[in-house]
């Protein structure tokens, strides 16, 4: 089989001290998930239990309204509802029958709890038996946490494919499970890859749709796709499952570790696998090293937003040439990103969770060339002469496997090259 | 609980960040976890703004809940007030943290800050994002703002301006000009643009100038009371009422009312030939209560709109529009439910809608234009350029957004005439809005066809017609296939007069003959 990725020289970041800072959190709740995960399971609706604040961020984040009626909507507590006056379980049992009789054409139904739901203990778990009982077997009916106090931004894709994971049906076949939601055009790439080596029957959690053929068991193996997929690995291997370590899908190099943990599972020979990847890797190759020219030699910063810092750090240091300063995470699972970190050269400040006015403090101090944030603080920064890539882009755009490296390395050179092509200020 | 798709208004913490974020020297600590740091984004992305809003939110987690999430608000609002060394701060908790009952107000007050704190009461589950607004900048006046001696020149605050504000920025521009041009000077514009130094000194003024109610008119009421203030209550958003605010203005100063009106042009727009397709176009307004009250008598007065139905979503301002809407002979519409928003508009299919983003939406799905008026903002509601809703440039700026949807007359004339025209055909749209225009489908003329299906129909043929279940009368073919001549932009309005004219007639199928009787009967 072809050359392993090379290990960092210096070793990698595995056991590298973490800066850990209690502080302000800058960073969305685990409900933005709902987000792209209604678009993915195309018969699922998200009904968020909680307040105006939940619908609010549903709308804001969603770059507002982008469909005419979309499949997620909130059900928002009241006064009646907090004062006891009103039971929530049949409240709950209210607006669902309302929900469903306008959409007749929804199979698979999350309750999704949010910050007020869980303070004032709403049981949703409770409340997704019975009313499967009542909607089954058309309606699905299940129940996850997206909530503040609980989940960060990507969590919530974590949390509703983990609360997916215990009602698949029971399997003994030996079966590749792909987990975590991808742009469908991504997912059809990874897949085909896969296929050609000869490797399948291939699973895809979560399947577009609730009557798919996805279930699990002990012969099944499963890879994740994205790197913040902690407790959906934890509910696999519950369910008998067994998880293959793996660098992340995101560059030619990542991409290629990917797939060959997964080959060398499969037996698959290396003559196979050589003649299966060789095109697209050269092609990534050409495409990184075009794309990511202005990033050679330039240094980033980041924040902690969607748990692809420590993969995306390794890529862009290691196929993009920049040096990172430091590498923020709202949580790092080692059982999960240990095979980026021990890819990713020591010297950046590895940092979970986050005090945001001193890691403000911190990137002013450093002065990066390129600072990967959230929405909340990329225009500031960028007032303040720092170049920014919002982080969220990163999570609505296709960037994982070879054909789309090149994209993921011009989504943060595009930024480095508009600061250098802009001439706006006045005359010196 | 409320089954809720769309929400018009924030809740009512993102409203006291609206005020936070306005001023300057101001910092608010707000007990909340941490996914409502989102809120932040409103106002460095929808806004553009430059700098992170002055909050500090305390994002508490659920391990937290056991143990002391009272220490963490005050190690949050020390640390807050130690970096950001605000001359006040206000303090307050969101959703969540009002259920965990941690009482902000009472804690920051035992800390002994060097700077006032001002607590902040807002529940959550009962108000919005307006009254949010209101209720934090009244709390901010009643707090620091004290009697004062009047300047000695003519003086007014401007009051109700917000950060995240539909327009504020150039209204604030628009409304000193006017003001400036009958010697009148500005004492402060409050929140935006004050520090709590400048709130203090607000009863200096001679009077206030209530630019949005929504915001401001609890304070408004207060300085009235309290320092002796008076208020002006027109708001100038059209020709008409900017000639009103004037008088209205001269009269609290006591100076001689003078409007410099050589930039206006709204009146010889509409006035001019070419405005005459304006007459009577069918318009349905909704949007906060302060915008659709000014934009009901500009449709009317100042355009030569019909006014089929109008309504606002902050129930602050429902005896306000119900009023409007008395005056205009239609039923208000006073709800937050944007799904009821879209039925109302599907039955009263109007020609033009005169709506916030939400409505803008709710025109492309049923294919109808629409003008935005008001907030929710969205970051097409901050323009570059200069684009007020106030005063002279405001009515100017109103004339051309209201009939920049529009298909022109001419252009409808063409689109009437050459119907059958490879360009100019029913859904080619307005020729001036880009896009490339959709070529004509060839209608094959198979003799006697029932009812097209509505699957089968374009998406605004669609639209237009009116949901099965309320229709009595049976279209007959060829009445069917001349309605389809009849312009798109108009045909929902033929359908339903026609429609109208025979159920009123007990006539149970349309004939061309009904198509043409009703249209006689209908002429203007």
């Amino acid at each position: 089989m072809t050359e392993l990725p090379r290990l960092a020289e210096t070793g990698g970041c595995r056991n590298t001290p973490i800066l850990k800072q209690r502080g302000q959190h800058q960073v969305f709740c685990g409900l933005t998930g709902i987000i792209w995960l209604h678009r993915k399971m195309q018969d699922a609706f998200f009904l968020v239990v909680g307040s105006r604040t939940c619908a609010h961020l549903l709308q804001s984040a969603a770059g507002v309204m982008i469909f005419a009626e979309p499949r997620f909507g909130t059900a928002i507590l009241e006064e009646t509802d907090l004062a006891g006056l009103a039971d929530a379980q049949e409240e709950l049992d209210r607006v669902v029958a309302e929900l469903l009789s306008r959409r007749p054409d929804i199979r698979q139904l999350f309750l999704v709890g949010s910050c007020p739901s869980e303070v004032i203990k709403i049981d949703l778990q409770r409340a997704a038996e019975r009313l499967s009982e009542t909607h089954a077997p058309h309606v699905r009916i299940l129940n996850f946490s997206g909530s503040g106090i609980e989940t960060t931004f990507t969590q919530g894709e974590d949390a509703c494919l983990a609360s997916m994971v215990p009602v698949l049906p029971q399997t003994e076949a030996r079966e590749l499970l792909l987990v975590g939601a991808l742009p469908d055009v991504v997912e059809e790439q990874a897949v085909s890859l896969l296929e050609q080596m000869g490797i399948g029957p291939i699973r895809v959690l979560p399947a577009p749709r609730a009557d798919s053929d996805l279930a699990v068991g002990k012969n099944t193996v499963f890879v994740l796709t994205q790197p913040f997929l902690g407790d959906t690995h934890a509910a696999l291997e519950r369910r008998g499952a067994r998880h293959l370590p793996a660098p992340f899908p995101f560059g030619e190099e990542g991409t290629t570790a990917w797939l060959r943990v997964i080959a060398e599972e499969f037996g698959v020979d290396a003559e196979t696998f050589d003649r299966v990847t060789a095109a697209p890797r050269a092609r990534a190759r050409k495409a990184v090293s075009q794309a990511s020219e202005a990033l050679r030699g330039k240094s980033v910063f980041f924040f902690p937003d969607s748990q692809l810092e420590i993969p995306l750090a390794r890529f862009l240091t290691r196929e993009c040439g920049m040096e990172a300063i430091e590498v923020g995470a709202p949580f790092i699972h080692k059982g999960v990103v240990g095979p980026d970190l021990d890819l990713l050269a020591e010297g950046p400040t590895l940092a979970e969770g986050q005090d945001v006015d001193l890691q403000l403090d911190r990137c002013r101090a450093a002065r990066p060339d390129l600072t990967v944030c959230g929405l909340g603080l990329a225009n500031p920064l960028e007032a303040e002469g720092l170049a920014t890539k919002w982080a969220i882009e990163l999570v609505f755009t296709p960037v994982h496997f070879y054909e789309q490296a090149g994209d993921l390395a011009g989504l943060f050179s595009r930024p480095v090259r508009r600061a250098d092509l802009l001439k706006v200020e006045a005359a010196e | 609980m409320k089954l809720t798709v769309w929400t018009y208004e924030g809740p009512p913490h993102v409203g006291a960040m609206r005020v936070a974020t306005g001023m300057t020297g101001l910092h608010y600590v707000l007990h909340a976890p941490q996914g409502d740091t989102y809120a932040d984004l409103l106002f460095t992305m929808i806004e553009r703004r430059d700098h992170r809003p002055p909050v500090t939110f305390t994002t508490f987690q659920a391990r937290d809940l056991g143990a002391d999430t009272a220490h963490l608000f005050k190690d949050a609002c020390q640390r807050a007030y130690d970096r950001f060394q605000p001359e006040a701060i206000i303090v307050g908790a969101s959703c969540t943290a009002e259920l965990i009952q941690d009482d902000p107000g009472g804690m920051a007050e035992t800390m002994g800050l060097p700077v006032p704190t001002i607590p902040l009461e807002l529940p959550s589950y009962q108000r919005k994002e307006n009254f949010g607004a209101d209720e934090t900048f009244f709390q901010i006046v009643r707090t620091l703002a004290r009697p004062a001696e009047r300047t000695a020149q003519i003086t007014a605050n401007l009051i109700g301006p917000t950060g995240l504000g539909f327009r504020h920025r150039d209204d604030i521009a628009e409304v000193t000009a006017l003001l400036s041009d009958m010697g009148i000077s500005v004492n402060a514009v409050a929140p935006m643009t004050s520090s709590p130094s400048d709130i203090a000194r607000l009863g200096a003024a001679h009077f206030n100038v209530l630019m949005y109610p929504e915001t401001a008119e609890t304070a408004a009421r207060w300085m009235e009371r309290e320092l002796g203030l008076p208020y002006s209550k027109v708001v100038p958003i059209g020709v008409g009422a900017t000639r009103d605010f004037v008088a209205e203005v001269a009269d609290l100063a006591g100076v001689a009312p003078y409007l410099d009106d050589s930039r206006l042009r709204l009146p010889w727009y509409s006035k001019s030939v070419d405005s005459t397709y304006l007459t009577g176009k069918r318009v349905f307004l909704f949007g906060d209560g302060t915008h659709v009250k000014a934009a009901a008598r500009i449709a009317r007065d100042e355009m030569g709109f019909e006014v089929v139905g109008l309504g606002c979503y902050n129930r602050e301002m429902a005896r306000d529009i119900r009023a409007v809407a008395k005056g205009f002979g239609v039923a208000p519409l006073i709800t937050d439910d944007y799904l009821e928003v879209e039925r109302t508009i599907e039955e009263l299919s109007p020609e033009m809608i005169l709506g916030t983003q939400m409505e803008r939406h709710i025109g492309k799905r049923l294919g109808i234009p629409c003008a935005v008026i008001s907030a929710p903002v969205h970051v097409q509601d901050f323009p570059a350029r200069y684009s007020p809703q106030m005063g002279i440039e405001g009515a100017n700026v109103i004339f051309d957004t209201w009939v920049h949807p529009l298909v022109m007359g001419l252009e409808e004339h063409l689109l009437t005439m050459f119907r059958e025209d490879f360009e100019f055909h029913d859904a080619a749209g307005p020729s001036h809005h880009g896009g490339k225009a959709a070529p004509r489908v060839e209608d094959v003329d198979g003799g006697p066809a029932p009812q097209t299906p509505r699957e089968y129909l374009e998406p605004e043929e669609a639209a237009d017609l009116v949901p099965a279940s309320t229709v009595s009368v049976i279209w007959l073919p060829a009445a069917e296939k001349e309605l389809k001549k009849i312009p798109f932009f108009v045909r929902g309005k033929a359908r339903r007069n026609t429609e109208t004219f025979a159920a009123e007639r007990g006539v149970s199928e349309i004939s061309v003959d009904t198509l043409y009787e009703a249209k006689a009967h209908y002429a203007r």
